[in-house]
């Protein structure tokens, strides 16, 4: 995906989230730190374009003291979580860049109940690599890309970069 | 990090690190439920052979913010009062399996003597007059917090009161200076110690002159019993020189901020209620100190099995 996909990818999601809620009454974006942040403001600047009438709220969650995975790989002190406003009732789309294993997003909806009890929760990626370990679906997708395990996936606002175990780039 | 016993085994890129770190405790304590479940399974035991309120119910608060389990040691009521030695007692301890002790001992050196008898991390909550580390990572958060400012160099520290027997102070000088600030040490001259030359600070025996240039002022307590030892005449000359009053107060710059470890002294060190000081941290102080112990055992225990 190239930097003028990533936009479409963003502009098309907005839409679908728009149209799926019927209206953005009551929703609410949370970007996952840090990958998601950057997509959650992006989409968040889109809607509004769409629905000028509404103010969307955009918070960010940093899910790491709720992983099943501290002490068994090293633990990068996060960033700090901010949610704009109350949660309960509201419908919250969590947005993230990469969607892999699931474990970020189960992390992610524990953390959020710290914060209140939404009345649903979506979830929105700008990649689904798939090789998922936990019953978890995104219900936006920017694009299915089929990786190995040992790929790295990088996202960016210029684009996505798959590197290989071999190191090539695609 | 396997222990925290002293700010110079902690280093500057460690306070660093925990500095940082406090700041995602301290959202995680803003949040309706302050509570998540980083250390479920592991254990944390405070072991106090000194009193203490807000130490021990700081460190326990925070252990159970992160979802870890908390055992209290209280002296009182344990077989130390029957003769089991210290060792006996940590290795008791140990094999119930605790994943790290938080000690305080009014002997220097505890912390680092128990860790010869334990695998578990050793915190150092206070060893006699030696350390007091998370104290100072404390007040480095709250200072860096109130003045808004991640870097303190060249900001002017002042402590007053009894340096010679404070382990507060020995942290807080350590950990000041690692962050850039000048240190001032205001005390008569029988509470300060002998290698007093050695330290990185400037030493002066009037507070009344170094106020106007002061950004932080720290008060230390005055221990009632170093005035049964001769070191102090009498309360009521210590309180005229070296105690902070609504005179002294209005000599601070106006964004000058005043710090207390705890337990205040009223009428000794402190001659003004603390709510009358206009930019009075010792509130802040207590606030933060949960966020601080939390990031301390975040660091301990987190990463345990990496090492």
């Amino acid at each position: 995906m190239s930097g003028p996909d990533i936009a479409r990818a963003i502009s098309r999601i907005a839409h679908e989230i728009v149209e799926r809620n019927h209206g953005i009454e009551h929703v609410v974006l949370v970007g996952l730190q840090r990958g998601g942040t950057w997509i959650a403001d992006a989409l968040g600047e889109r809607i509004s374009s769409i629905e000028p009438s509404f103010a969307i709220p955009v918070g960010s969650l940093d899910p790491t003291m709720h992983r099943d995975d501290i002490g068994l790989r090293p633990v990068v002190a996060g960033s700090v979580s901010h949610i704009p406003c109350d949660i309960t009732g509201a419908t919250v789309v969590l947005v993230d860049d990469v969607l892999y294993t699931g474990r970020t997003v189960r992390a992610a909806l524990e953390g959020l109940n710290n914060f209140g009890r939404p009345r649903a929760v979506q979830l929105a990626v700008l990649v689904d690599r798939g090789h998922r370990e936990l019953p978890i679906r995104p219900d936006y997708v920017g694009k299915n890309l089929p990786t190995q395990t040992t790929d790295e996936v990088d996202v960016s606002i210029d684009g996505v970069i798959v590197t290989s175990i071999t190191g090539n780039q695609s | 990090m396997k222990h925290l016993r002293s700010i110079s085994e902690l280093g500057s890129e460690g306070l660093h690190r925990i500095l940082q770190l406090t700041e995602n405790m301290a959202e995680i304590n803003s949040r309706p439920v302050p509570k998540v479940p980083a250390l479920r399974g592991k254990t944390v035991v405070s072991l106090f052979f000194e009193d203490s309120t807000r130490t021990r119910l700081s460190f326990e608060t925070a252990a159970k913010r992160l979802s870890a389990e908390t055992m209290t040691f209280s002296v009182s009521t344990s077989s130390v009062n029957k003769g089991e030695s210290l060792r006996d007692t940590i290795e008791t301890i140990t094999d119930m399996g605790v994943h790290a002790f938080v000690v305080r001992h009014k002997s220097v050196g505890v912390p680092w003597q128990i860790a010869q008898w334990t695998n578990a991390s050793i915190v150092n909550a206070g060893d006699g007059a030696h350390q007091h580390p998370t104290q100072a990572l404390v007040d480095c958060y709250t200072v860096r917090e109130a003045l808004g400012t991640k870097d303190l160099s060249g900001i002017h520290l002042t402590i007053v009161g009894d340096i010679k027997h404070s382990r507060v102070a020995r942290s807080n000088i350590q950990a000041f200076s690692m962050l850039g600030a000048k240190i001032t040490l205001v005390a008569p001259p029988t509470l300060l110690p002998v290698n007093v030359d050695h330290w990185p600070v400037t030493v002066s025996n009037d507070l009344d002159s170094v106020l106007d240039k002061t950004d932080v002022l720290y008060m230390l307590r005055l221990q009632s019993e170093r005035m049964a030892q001769g070191l102090v005449p009498s309360l009521h000359e210590y309180s005229t020189r070296f105690g902070l009053d609504d005179e002294r107060v209005a000599k601070l710059p106006s964004r000058s901020v005043v710090m207390h470890p705890g337990p205040m002294n009223r009428g000794v060190e402190m001659l003004i209620d603390p709510s009358e000081i206009p930019n009075s941290l010792i509130h802040r102080q207590v606030t933060n100190g949960v966020s601080v112990r939390m990031a301390v055992l975040f660091d301990l225990l987190s990463a345990e099995e990496l090492s």
